[in-house]
């Protein structure tokens, strides 16, 4: 084989590279680019015409320059130049600076698609490669306008070289992964299902990544492929170790292709056909057998790759999770995985079991090893083995082990890696409250928990066992008392104060009896710990102060010097002076029986999901909870965010850049919740995170709680002043939409401006404009009365799952608006998927002393959110029939409503967002529109036709677009327009 | 999915930079960097994998490089552990015992061999002797 010589073929670039090697500082460095760019620059420049040679040169050049890190502002028309080069290395070193730079100037695109259509109609596979990769390389948008249509055509024609459909194959899984909607769907399809069968190994592997893509988002239209793929497995694991030649590895035949049809084969549920499921099981079979087999060599390279397939197999095991038998053995086979020396082994063997344990069929035999995960947990070097241990303990957790695997979690954490203490803490909570027979030794557990991790218990964690102890009688005497033994160690954690204190104060009395913890040492012990607090927990012990003068009368004069005392009286904080304040007027004007009744015990919470859970999943993704949540993880699920997308069928592949932004948007790895200011401290407690504040009123018997509030803002003394409306509506307070809301809101379909609503007292107008999946909307509420309005609070509410459809960022507006006043709202709308139900605007105030309410249909249709196309007939018909399967058409006939004017339609059908195209319709009565609804996770082509009959007075409007509910959805809202 | 390939030497410099999805140029940089922590505090009793943002890295060194593929948390990672080593079996084939200097003058050529292995973020082709027979081709055109 010839070896490659340095930079052979570009003496200067060899010199060039060797130069910028041997600079010895950065000046240097940018020194020597600069005298580089500048020769560069005038060679372009010069009057004498370059050759092919010297072109290439010099553009390579640029793109070394370019990798070093710095700004190529010229060359690129000299790059595009080679792409016409027929001699192959100019035209690669061509596309090659293209594909690099392609991110930073877009508009090369545009230059260089007439080379690339010359260079796949070439015939020449060397050239159809080159321009096919860079295709692939750059994958965007424009490209796939340009081209999705031509390369289905190359990929199954019967003369393309090999090498070529493999390319072609991939080339369109990229363009199919960025922007579905161009790539039309054809009779090729079928013959792309074919290429599994064919003879060049290579050209199936590049076929099945492009097959299991359509498969995920068409799994019907591609359930060919199943048998397919399972004769050619089939043939790939009884093949002895030399038959496939080239294709073997170290003795493995076909590992990457074996792979990924066993990849392939997860999209889909167990074979329907008993024969081919048959032989689908016997492969199965045939790679655990081999697993057993001894080593064809010792070469890690050998045993990773029969691995990779090994594991592969268990995944599809688990996926189809029918198969007792196999479930049983894949269990046993990662069991010696358990305990092999390899790290890279036990570490996936670890991972794998997590899912194994969830299957019903295997949760016992994984649970036999119990013993070896408990050991890894303690002995593993690498953290993100021991990561998985735990994990693996969490998900073979039941009642029968429960208590081992809660007691062994403990000791783990005392010596466990900072970076996983949390999600051990989250993960032993969730334990012992699930798994708990007695109460007392979940709290037990959650004490400990403090004791040895109290930094990382977060509030959802302490939160919860108050609320647990709260719920169940039988556990709150020995609550009482185990806090407060725990209280009496010489440095306990804030948290275990604040725990504690809370305990205390409500169930304090069941401990009293016993002189060692009678009121007085209980006060004594805990404001001995309340100098050293911060100010949440002391603002949560002044309540539990007052609480106690209910509870303990002979502690009241002890307890109202403590509050009287300067300290707190007048303290910087506003929170603990109010609270000192109020407590203090409180204890010493009201009778005793009121006393009782505001500073009565708890009332038990409503049961709820435990919150502890929520954020362990937000933590961890899915999986995280699967012993808990009875639902398996998919494997073969793309979701990696912890979304909501379970099922392969529902996962719409979003562009690559929005894949991105789940990247970026990804909460960093142990993000503390935001702590919440002392003021909702004990709010928090009822609600299931920190998010979702709960408006309790104020009724006399809760006034404890309302006191608690956060104050609201233009009312500092809560208590003295009037009870004030609990602050924001939460989704379930508000009303359903006026009667009118609908036909309101089909008025702004067409149009973003104008009068949304209006009666005697209130007026609301919208200005709104949208651009792509972005929107902007201004409410003007007018008050048209002589009187205020006060409490105006007007809040935008997203019913069941639009939340994940369309994010909606408000402004608070004043809270008065004076009479004859307007005051303005700014709404900023984000459209991040298609949606049906338009929000809620929910509008509240009080108008002479009567509370209002009303709630609106805010004017945000998914039509908004189009983006008119324009495009010749001939590609709105090829289109047109692209989307001819029966649920991506909705059509409807309805009568005109309105004078039938051709102008006042084109106005409307303008107004909805599509282009309108002219000449393209046979019957110029006729309108055709097309348009693309830009969503951040994807974007949905939509053609429309509008035929109007005068002489009927009917109109017949028909949509279509690839996705259903769209077509539907896009179809009802314009019917009603006419 | 392959969401990117890099190359690089123990002191950070990049070798290879070949990415699969849209990222703009300063993200690019920080997650280069990012790589570089990550994979250069692994010693050799620790996986060859590692979690990255929502992604992992597999990777592999070979004496003062470090390979690394970012794939999806679901990907296969063994079969992308010896897809760097089937990588790298062709690229020390291709030229004549690779080191480190071969990628640095020859970074142009090194995209072609990735280019015929992986494309759109899969794994293309996985025979050597395909591959380099291929190579060989492209090499003897002008």
């Amino acid at each position: 084989m010839p070896a490659v010589s340095k930079g052979d073929g570009m003496r200067g670039l060899a010199v060039f590279i060797s130069d910028i090697r041997n600079c010895k500082s950065k000046e240097a460095e940018i020194k020597r680019i600069n005298k580089e760019l500048a020769n560069i620059r005038s060679k372009f420049k010069g009057d004498k015409a370059l050759d092919g040679y010297s072109k290439k040169k010099y553009v390579c050049k640029l793109l070394f320059i370019f990798l070093l890190g710095h700004d190529i502002d010229f060359g690129h028309m000299e790059a595009v130049n080679l792409l016409s080069s027929n001699k192959y290395t100019e035209k690669q070193i061509g596309y090659l600076f293209i594909s690099v730079l392609v991110n930073s100037n877009s508009e090369l695109i545009r230059l260089i698609n007439n080379a690339i259509k010359n260079d796949l109609a070439s015939r020449n596979p060397t050239f159809m490669c080159l321009a096919l990769h860079c295709i692939a390389n750059v994958g965007s948008r424009e490209m796939g306008e340009a081209f999705a249509a031509d390369i289905p055509r190359i990929l199954v024609a019967g003369d393309s070289m090999d090498s070529v459909k493999q390319s072609a194959a991939l080339c369109l899984l990229r363009l199919y992964k960025a922007s579905p909607d161009l790539v039309p769907m054809g009779e090729w399809t079928a013959r792309v299902v074919h290429l599994l069968n064919d003879q060049h190994m290579g050209v199936v592997t590049a076929a099945v990544s492009l097959i299991t893509c359509l498969c995920k988002k068409n799994p019907d239209d591609f359930k060919t492929c199943i048998s397919l793929a399972v004769s050619r497995l089939s043939r790939i694991v009884s093949s002895a170790s030399t038959d496939l030649q080239d294709y073997t590895y170290y003795f493995v035949p076909a590992p990457w292709l074996s792979v990924k049809l066993l990849r392939l084969l997860q999209c889909y549920p167990p074979p329907e056909d008993a024969a081919v499921k048959g032989r689908l099981v016997e492969c199965l079979e045939t790679v655990l057998n081999k697993a057993q087999e001894p080593p064809k060599s010792k070469k890690v390279q050998h045993s990773n790759a029969k691995n990779a397939i090994l594991f592969e197999t268990i995944s599809l095991i688990i996926h189809y999770d029918s198969e007792p038998n196999l479930l049983v053995r894949a269990c046993n086979q990662l069991g010696q995985f358990l305990q092999h020396r390899e790290t890279n082994l036990r570490y996936l063997a670890l991972e794998s079991m997590c899912t194994l344990a969830s299957s019903e069929f295997s949760h016992e035999a994984v649970k036999t090893h119990i013993d070896t995960v408990i050991n890894a947990l303690k002995t593993e070097r690498d953290v993100s083995v021991r990561q998985r241990a735990a994990d693996l303990l969490y998900a073979m957790c039941d009642r029968s082990n429960a208590k081992q695997i809660v007691s062994e979690m403990l000791r783990y954490l005392e010596t466990a890696d900072y970076a996983i203490r949390e999600e051990i803490v989250l993960k032993v909570a969730i334990l012992a409250e699930k798994y708990a027979v007695d109460y007392s030794w979940y709290v037990d557990t959650i004490l400990n928990l403090i004791r040895i991790a109290g930094d990382y218990v977060s509030e959802e964690v302490w939160y919860r066992v108050l609320q647990i102890v709260t719920n169940r009688d039988d556990v709150q005497g020995y609550a009482a008392k185990t806090v407060f033994e725990a209280l009496q160690a010489p440095a306990c954690h804030e948290n275990m104060v604040k725990v504690g204190g809370y305990i205390l104060g409500e169930f304090g009395n069941l401990i009293a009896g016993d002189p060692r913890s009678s009121p007085p040492v209980q006060f004594s012990l805990l404001h001995s710990k309340f100098h050293l607090c911060s100010v949440a927990t002391r603002a949560l012990l002044l309540s539990t102060y007052i609480k106690f003068i209910n509870l303990f009368p002979e502690t009241k004069a002890t307890i109202q010097g403590v509050l009287r005392a300067g300290s707190q009286l007048r303290n910087a904080d506003v929170e603990l002076q109010q609270r000192a304040v109020e407590y203090l007027t409180l204890s010493s004007v009201a009778s005793t029986d009121v006393l009782a009744t505001v500073l009565e015990e708890m009332p038990p919470f409503p049961e709820r999901e435990s919150s502890i859970l929520a954020k362990l999943k937000r933590k961890k993704g899915p999986g995280a909870g699967s012993a808990l949540d009875d639902g398996r993880r998919d494997p073969s699920s793309n979701d990696i965010n912890g979304g909501v997308e379970p099922t392969p069928s529902t996962v719409s592949t979003p562009s690559p850049s929005a894949d991105l932004l789940g990247l970026r948007a990804a909460p960093p790895p142990a993000a503390p919740p935001a702590t919440s200011g002392a003021g909702n401290l004990l709010v928090d407690v009822f609600s299931d995170g920190p998010a979702a504040q709960p408006s309790l009123g104020p009724t006399p018997e809760e006034a404890f709680l309302s006191e608690l509030e956060p104050p609201a803002p233009e009312s500092p003394m809560a208590l003295l002043a009037d009870p004030a409306p609990a602050a924001d509506p939460g989704p379930e307070d508000i009303g359903p939409p006026i009667p009118e809301a609908d036909e309101l809101l089909n008025k702004f379909v067409c149009k973003n401006n104008g009068v949304l609503f209006e009666n005697q007292l209130l007026q609301i107008g919208v200005k709104s404009e949208f651009r792509q999946n972005l929107g902007r909307m201004y409410l003007f509420y007018g008050n048209k009365t002589s009187v205020q309005f006060q409490n105006f609070s007007p809040t935008v509410v997203h019913p069941g799952d639009l939340q994940t459809q369309l994010a909606v960022q408000t402004k608070r507006v004043a809270a008065q608006v004076d009479g004859g006043a307007q005051v303005q709202q700014v709404l900023n709308i984000e459209c991040l998927r298609d949606f049906l139900t338009p929000p809620l605007l929910s509008v509240r105030f009080r108008y002479g002393g009567a509370p209002q309410s009303l709630t609106l249909k805010l004017p945000v249709t998914i039509n908004k959110f189009f983006q008119p196309t324009e495009m010749a007939a001939q590609d709105f018909f090829q289109r047109w029939k692209q989307l001819s399967l029966p649920q991506q058409e909705a059509q409807k006939i309805f009568k005109a409503n309105h004078p039938m004017d051709a102008e006042v339609t084109k106005a409307k059908l303008l107004g909805f967002g599509s282009a309108l195209l002219d000449n393209v319709d046979p019957n110029p009565e006729n309108f055709v529109g097309a348009g693309i609804i830009q969503t951040k996770a994807l974007q949905v082509g939509c053609l429309l036709r509008l035929e109007p009959n005068a002489q009927a007075q009917m109109y017949r409007l028909t949509l279509r677009t690839s996705k259903e509910p769209v077509s539907r959805h896009l179809c009802e809202l314009l019917a009603q327009q006419f | 999915m392959i969401r990117f390939i890099l190359i690089q030497n123990r002191a950070g410099k990049t070798r290879l930079a070949k990415w699969y999805m849209q990222f703009d140029d300063d993200e690019k940089q920080k997650l280069i960097e990012e790589v570089h922590a990550v994979v250069t505090v692994q010693d050799a009793k620790h996986t060859n994998f590692v979690k990255f943002r929502n992604f992992k890295i597999i990777y592999r060194r070979y004496a003062g490089l470090y390979f690394c593929i970012c794939v999806d948390v679901n990907d296969n990672n063994l079969a992308y552990l010896e897809a760097i080593h089937n990588f790298v079996e062709v690229l020390n084939e291709y030229f004549h015992n690779v080191c480190e200097l071969d990628l640095v003058f020859n970074f142009y050529k090194v995209y072609t061999v990735v280019d015929e292995m992986f494309l759109a973020g899969e794994i293309r082709e996985t025979s050597p002797t395909k591959v380099l027979k291929q190579l060989l081709m492209l090499q003897s055109l002008e």
